[in-house]
C-alpha cells in the first residue's frame, strides 16, 4: 500500500474540484438576482426616499407625496388576516398531527389542505368577493379582504405548523402518555413549547406573502385612493376600504399617467424591504430559538 | 393472593401480523417478574398492552382479557388512572426536554399535585429511589436531556416512579447504557421490589436470572413457558426450546 499519485486518483480529484465549482456557482447565482433587484430598486427610488415619503399622503392625483395610507392599509390587512388565520391554522394542524388517525376522512382533509395551497390567488379573490363581500354582506372592506388573505395563507400555515409539530420526537409523547398525561397535557407541556420556533417561522413567512399579493385584495377591499389622517395609526375601521402597498404599486405603475418614475420604485422599495425585514426577523427568531434547543 | 397482572388468552395483531398469540400469564405482586425472548417475540407489545399505550398505534387490535390489580383494564374509563398505576421505562432513555426537576415533577403535576413542598419531596424521593439524587441534587434546574445516557435512564426510572405506580415495567432498560450503570440499576430494582411489582423485559437472559424470581419465555408471540426462574434455567425446563435459548444455542 502506497500513497502515490494514480490516474484514477487524479481524475477523482479533478471531478471533485469541478463539482464544487459548479455547485458554488449555482448557489451564488441565487444571490445575484436578489442583489441586482434590490440594488436597482434603491438606485431608481433614491431621490424620493425619506421618512416623509412613508408618512405623507399621496398628492396631485398620486403623482407626488407619500404612501402612508397604503403602508398602513397593508399593515392592517396583514395583521388582521394573520390574527384570523393563525388560531384556525394552528388548531387544525394540531388536530391533524396529534389527534387524527389515518383514515379516509383525514386523508380528505390533507387533500383539501394541499389543494387549497395550490389555488391561484386570483381564484381566492373571486371566492372572497362571492363569499365575504356579497354573501356575508361585509362589502368591500378591510375585514373582507383580510378574510380572503386568511383563506389564502391558511393551508400554508397548517402545512408548516404540522411539519413543526412532527419534528418533536415521538418518544417524548410516548413518555408523557405512559406517565398518565392526556394528549392535551402532552401537547401543552412538551409538543408546543418545543415546536414553537417552527410554528412562528411558518406564520411569519406568511406575512410577506399576504403583504405582497394584489389579486385577493383588489376585489375585496383595497382601493385606488383613500384619504386618511396623516401619521395616525388608528385611521382605518374594520369596514372601511383601504389602500395597500401592492395595489398602490400596481395602480401608479399602470393606471396613472405621468407619475415620476421614482414614485413606484419608492413604493417597491418599501414593499421589498418590509418583506426582507420580516424574513430576516423570522430567521433571527429561529436561530435564537434553535440555540435554546433542548435536546 | 391477588395478582398484580392477570392475562387471559391475549392476542394482539398489528394489521395482518400477529404479535401475541393466545398468551395467558399471571404476574404475582411484589416480586421481579422476568420476560425473556428474542427480538420480535412480543415482549414489548405485552408491556404496551398493560398500560394501554397500544391504543396509540392506529393498526393494533386486541383480543382477550387483561386485569391489572384485579381490574379489567378495558373497562377503565379514565385511561390516565391506569397509566399512573403502571410505571413504564422504555429501552432508550428519554429525558423530556425539561429540567431534571420538572422531568420528575411532570406526572404528579399533570395528576393535579400543586403543593410545592410535596412536589419537592416527591422529586427527591424518586431521584433517590433511582440512585440519581446525589449526582444531580445541585443542578436540578439543568436540562434532563443533557445528562449522560446512564443518568437519563435513571431519570426515566425516577419519572416512572413519580406517579407512585403499583407496577413498574422495564423494557430492555440496559440496551443503551454501560455495564456499571446497569449493575447500579439492578441494585435499585432489588431495593424496589418490596414496594412495587416489577416486570422486567430483557433479552439478556442472565439479567433475568440474576433478578427475577419468576420468568416467562416468549417466542414469536407465543408463551413457551413460565415459572420459577430456577426452573427455566435448570437442566430440565418444560420446553426444549427454553433450554436452548437460555444457553444461547439459538436466539
Amino acid at each position: 500500500m502506497t500513497f502515490g499519485e494514480t490516474k484514477l486518483g487524479r481524475k477523482k480529484r479533478r471531478n471533485e474540484a469541478i463539482a464544487k465549482v459548479v455547485f458554488l456557482g449555482m448557489a451564488l447565482s441565487m444571490i445575484l438576482p436578489l442583489v441586482l433587484i434590490v440594488g436597482y430598486l434603491f438606485h431608481q427610488a433614491w431621490p424620493i426616499l425619506s421618512l416623509d415619503f412613508l408618512t405623507a399622503m399621496p398628492r396631485r392625483g398620486m403623482r407626488d407625496g407619500g404612501i402612508w395610507p397604503a403602508l398602513l392599509g397593508t399593515f392592517y390587512l396583514v395583521t388582521i388576516s394573520l390574527v384570523i388565520a393563525t388560531p384556525i391554522g394552528v388548531a387544525a394542524a394540531i388536530y391533524l398531527n396529534e389527534y387524527s388517525r389515518d383514515n379516509w376522512f383525514t386523508r380528505l382533509i390533507h387533500l383539501a389542505v394541499v389543494n387549497l395551497a395550490g389555488v391561484p390567488s386570483i381564484v381566492h379573490a373571486l371566492f372572497g368577493l362571492g363569499a365575504f363581500v356579497m354573501f356575508a354582506h361585509l362589502g368591500r372592506s378591510i375585514l373582507a379582504a383580510s378574510l380572503t388573505l386568511a383563506i389564502m395563507t391558511l393551508p400554508v400555515i397548517i402545512a408548516s405548523t404540522k411539519e413543526a409539530l412532527a419534528s418533536v420526537p415521538m418518544a417524548f409523547r410516548e413518555a408523557c402518555w405512559s406517565v398518565g398525561a392526556t394528549r392535551w397535557q402532552t401537547i401543552r407541556g412538551i409538543v408546543l413549547p418545543n415546536s414553537i420556533s417552527g410554528i412562528l417561522t411558518g406564520i411569519i413567512l406568511q406575512v410577506s406573502r399576504a403583504a405582497g399579493e394584489t389579486a385577493p385584495i383588489m376585489f375585496t377591499g383595497a382601493v385606488f385612493y383613500k384619504a386618511i389622517p396623516e401619521g395616525r395609526l388608528f385611521a382605518y375601521g374594520l369596514f372601511d376600504q383601504c389602500m395597500a402597498l401592492s395595489m398602490h404599486l400596481f395602480t401608479i405603475s399602470t393606471q396613472v399617467p405621468e407619475v415620476p418614475p421614482a414614485l413606484p420604485f419608492g413604493t417597491a422599495v418599501v414593499l421589498v424591504m418590509t418583506v426582507l425585514l420580516v424574513n430576516a426577523a423570522s430567521i433571527a427568531l429561529r436561530a435564537w430559538l434553535r440555540s435554546r434547543k433542548k435536546w | 393472593m391477588q395478582k398484580a397482572v392477570e392475562i387471559r388468552d391475549l392476542t394482539v395483531r398489528y394489521g395482518a401480523t400477529t404479535a401475541l398469540k393466545g398468551v395467558s400469564l399471571d404476574i404475582p405482586r411484589h416480586e421481579i417478574f422476568g420476560i425473556i425472548g428474542p427480538a420480535q417475540s412480543g415482549k414489548s407489545t405485552l408491556l404496551k398492552v398493560i398500560n394501554r399505550t397500544l391504543e396509540m398505534k392506529p393498526d393494533a387490535t386486541l383480543e382477550g382479557q387483561v386485569l391489572v390489580e384485579g381490574k379489567n383494564i378495558h373497562q377503565i374509563k379514565d385511561v390516565t388512572q391506569l397509566r399512573r398505576l403502571v410505571g413504564m421505562v422504555a429501552p432508550l432513555p428519554v429525558g423530556l426536554p425539561l429540567s431534571i426537576y420538572e422531568n420528575v415533577a411532570f406526572a404528579p403535576r399533570k395528576a393535579g399535585l400543586r403543593d410545592r413542598a410535596k412536589l419537592d419531596q416527591r422529586v427527591e424521593k424518586c431521584l433517590r429511589q433511582a440512585a440519581l439524587w446525589d449526582e444531580v441534587k445541585d443542578r436540578l434546574d439543568s436540562l434532563g436531556t443533557k445528562l449522560s445516557g446512564g443518568q437519563q435512564q435513571r431519570l426515566t426510572i425516577a419519572r416512572a416512579l413519580s406517579h407512585e405506580p403499583r407496577i413498574l415495567c422495564l423494557d430492555e432498560f440496559s440496551i443503551a447504557i454501560d455495564p456499571v450503570t446497569t449493575m447500579r440499576i439492578e441494585e435499585v430494582l432489588k431495593e424496589l421490589r418490596s414496594q412495587v411489582t416489577i416486570i422486567l423485559v430483557t433479552n439478556l437472559v442472565q439479567q433475568a436470572r440474576r433478578l427475577a424470581s419468576q420468568t416467562a419465555f416468549l417466542l414469536n408471540g407465543e408463551l413457551v413457558e413460565f415459572g420459577p426462574t430456577d426452573q427455566l434455567f435448570s437442566e430440565q425446563p418444560a420446553s426444549r426450546k427454553t433450554y436452548e435459548y437460555v444457553r444461547g444455542i439459538f436466539g
